[in-house]
C-alpha cells in the first residue's frame, strides 16, 4: 500500500493525542501517580486536544473531494470510518468539558468531573480502536486484517501519551516513570507478535485470484503501459532487506530506547533533556511504525499485476 | 433480479475492445467523465471500468495464454458498499447493480480498498471514485431497440466472450452458461459472492509444431520481414 503521510501523520498525532488525554484523565482520577497540579492538567490536556486537532485537520488532506466530508458521518452502522469520525467528533466536545470543569473546581473531583473523566477515557480509547478497525476489517488485506491492529494502534496512543505525561511530568515520579516502561514494553512485545504473523504465509494466492487453483499462472502483460490508480494506490514496493533495517530501526526508536531511558529514570540517573529527546525520538518511530505498517501491506488486487502471494 | 457478467476465458481474445466500448460508452453516461492523464503525453494513464490482463496459465507444453478482463462483480456481500463513510455507494435492492454516488463521494478511497478485484477508480481530476454501471443507462432505456439493452462490453465484443442477464432466474443464458460449462467466481475465499462468473477455458491438448518447420527462402525473407515490422 501506498503509504500517505496524510494519513500517517493523522493516525499518530490524533492517536497520541487520545492516548495522553485517556492518561490524563486517569491519573486525575484515580491519583496513582499522586496529585496532579491543576495548571499541568490542563496545560497536558491542551496539548492532547492539539495532537487531535493536528490529527483530523491532517486526514482531512487525505480526501480527493473533502467539500463531502461532513458527509462521512451517516454511515456509521456499516462503516468504521465513519465510527471513527463520529466518535472523535463526540470525544472533542466531551475533553474540553472535563478540562473546563478540571478547571472550574481547580482539581476537586466532584461528581461531575469524575462522570465526565471516565468519559474521557471511554471516548477517547474507542476511537483510537476505531481507527485501527479502519484498516483491520479490511479482508483484502491480510497484513492489517488481524485483532493485532486495533490493539497495536491502541498500545502504541497510550505508549505515547505516556512518554508525554511522564516527561512534561517530571521522571521523578516513579510510579509514573514505571507505568510508562511498562506499557513501551508491552506495545513492543504486541509489535513483534505482529510482525511475526505477517511472516505466515497466507490465503489468498494468484490461483484464488484467477480461478486456476491447480497449474502454475504467471502475468503476461498487464495491460497498460503507464501506471494506472491501482498501481499507484496499491502497488508499493520496498525491498525487504531495507524493510528489515528500518524494522530494527523502528524498534530502537519507538521502544528500546524510551525503555531505556525510563529505566534509567526509575534508578534516577536521568536528566529532563533525555527525556524530552526521547519523546521526540519515540514520535518518529511510531511514524516510522506507521509508514511500515502501509508499506508492508499488500493488497490482494496486486495479485492481478502479477504477485503470486499477498 | 441479480443482474451480472458472464465472460468465457475460453473464447476471449484479449483485445480490449470491450474496455474501449466501455470507456466510449460511459465517459459520457451516468458516471462520467472517464478522466485521462496526459492522454497525449510519454505515459498516458486514466480511469477505466475494465481492464484486461493477461496470463500464462500452465507451464509448457501444456500451457496456455488467458485473457482476463476485469470489472466490477456487483458483488452480493459488497464490503466496498459497507465500508463507505458517506453513503456515496450503495447496492440497489432491484437488480443488484451497486453504483457510487458522484454528488456524495469524498474521495477518501476506503472503499477501492476493500475491493479485491481493483473495480475501482479514483478520478483525480473530479476527486470522486469511479467504477463499472453495468451500463445502467443502457440496459433499461426504453429508447434503444430490446437487442442493444445492453452492456456496451458486450455489445462490442467481437469474439462473444462476454454475456449479460440474471442469475437469479435458472433459465437465463447466463445461468445456463454458469451451469454447463462450471462457471466460477474469482477469490471465493474471501466471501463477497461476486455476481459476475468466469467460464473455465476447455481443455486442449499441444499442439505438436515441430512438423511444421520452414527453411525455404521465402519464409527467411518472411520473418526478416516480420521481425522488422514488430520491432
Ligand atoms: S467488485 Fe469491488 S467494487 Fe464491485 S461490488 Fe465487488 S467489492 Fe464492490
Ligand atoms: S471514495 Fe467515495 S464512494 Fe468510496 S468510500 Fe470514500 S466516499 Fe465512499
Ligand atoms: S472484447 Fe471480448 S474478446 Fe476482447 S478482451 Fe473483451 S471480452 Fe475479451
Amino acid at each position: 500500500m501506498h503509504p500517505a503521510f496524510s494519513v500517517i501523520i493523522f493516525t499518530v498525532a490524533a492517536g497520541a493525542g487520545y492516548g495522553l488525554a485517556a492518561l490524563l484523565a486517569i491519573a486525575h482520577l484515580t491519583s496513582v501517580f499522586g496529585t496532579l497540579p491543576v495548571t499541568e492538567c490542563l496545560w497536558l490536556g491542551g496539548l492532547a486536544l492539539v495532537l487531535i486537532s493536528v490529527g483530523l485537520v491532517s486526514s482531512s488532506f487525505h480526501l480527493a473531494n473533502p467539500k463531502n466530508a461532513w458527509r462521512a458521518f451517516s454511515r456509521f452502522r456499516t462503516s468504521w470510518l465513519s465510527r471513527e469520525a463520529v466518535l472523535a467528533v463526540i470525544t472533542y466536545p466531551v475533553i474540553l468539558a472535563y478540562l473546563l470543569s478540571l478547571w472550574t473546581w481547580q482539581g476537586e473531583k466532584t461528581g461531575l468531573v469524575i462522570l465526565l473523566g471516565s468519559l474521557v477515557v471511554l471516548c477517547s480509547l474507542a476511537t483510537i480502536f476505531t481507527t485501527g478497525m479502519i484498516y483491520a476489517c479490511l479482508k483484502t488485506i491480510r497484513q492489517w486484517h488481524t485483532a493485532l491492529t486495533p490493539a497495536n494502534y491502541i498500545a502504541l496512543g497510550v505508549m505515547l501519551g505516556g512518554l508525554l505525561l511522564t516527561a512534561v511530568q517530571g521522571i521523578e515520579n516513579v510510579m509514573l516513570a514505571g507505568t510508562a516502561l511498562v506499557v513501551v514494553l508491552l506495545a513492543a512485545i504486541l509489535k513483534a507478535i505482529y510482525f511475526f504473523w505477517i511472516g505466515r504465509p497466507s490465503g489468498s494466492s494468484i490461483n484464488t485470484a484467477t480461478g486456476f487453483n491447480r497449474a502454475t499462472v504467471r502475468l503476461l502483460d498487464v495491460g497498460h503501459s503507464a501506471g494506472t490508480f491501482l498501481t499507484d494506490e496499491f502497488g508499493y514496493h520496498v525491498a525487504s532487506l531495507r524493510l528489515w533495517w528500518l524494522r530494527v530501526l523502528m524498534f530502537v526508536l519507538s521502544f528500546i530506547l524510551p525503555a531505556l531511558v525510563l529505566s534509567l529514570a526509575l534508578i534516577g540517573q536521568v536528566s529532563a533533556f533525555a527525556v524530552y529527546t526521547v519523546v521526540v525520538l519515540a514520535f518518529v518511530g511510531v511514524v516510522l511504525e506507521r509508514w511500515l505498517f502501509f508499506a508492508e501491506a499488500r493488497h490482494v488486487v496486486g495479485l492481478y499485476h502479477g504477485a503470486q502471494r499477498t | 433480479m441479480k443482474l451480472g457478467l458472464v465472460i468465457d476465458l475460453d473464447v476471449c481474445v484479449g483485445c480490449h475492445a470491450c474496455a474501449v466500448a466501455c470507456k466510449q460508452w460511459n465517459t459520457s453516461g451516468t458516471l462520467g467523465a472517464l478522466t485521462d492523464y496526459a492522454p497525449y503525453g510519454r505515459n498516458p494513464s486514466g480511469v477505466w471500468f475494465n481492464r484486461i490482463r493477461h496470463y500464462e496459465v500452465g507451464d509448457f507444453p501444456h500451457n496456455k495464454t488467458v485473457n482476463m478482463p476485469l470489472s466490477c462483480m456487483h458483488c452480493e456481500d459488497a464490503e466496498c458498499v459497507n465500508v463507505c463513510p458517506t453513503g456515496a455507494s450503495y447496492k440497489r435492492k432491484e437488480d443488484g447493480i451497486v453504483l457510487i454516488d458522484q454528488d456524495k463521494c469524498m474521495g477518501c478511497n476506503y472503499c477501492a480498498w476493500a475491493c479485491p478485484y481493483g473495480a475501482r477508480e479514483l478520478d483525480r481530476a473530479e476527486g470522486t471514485m469511479k467504477k463499472c454501471t453495468l451500463c445502467i443507462d443502457r440496459i433499461y432505456d426504453q429508447y434503444l431497440p430490446p437487442e442493444e439493452r445492453q452492456p456496451a462490453c458486450v455489445l462490442t465484443c467481437p469474439a462473444h466472450a462476454r454475456h449479460f442477464g440474471d442469475f437469479d432466474n435458472p433459465l437465463s443464458k447466463v445461468s445456463q452458461l454458469v451451469r454447463e460449462r462450471g462457471g466460477t467466481t474469482l477469490m471465493p475465499e474471501l466471501g463477497y459472492q461476486p455476481t459476475n462468473h468466469y467460464l473455465p477455458p476447455r481443455p486442449t491438448r499441444p499442439i505438436d509444431t515441430s512438423a511444421e518447420k520452414q527453411t525455404s527462402l521465402m519464409h527467411k525473407v518472411k520473418e526478416w520481414v516480420n521481425k522488422l515490422i514488430t520491432t
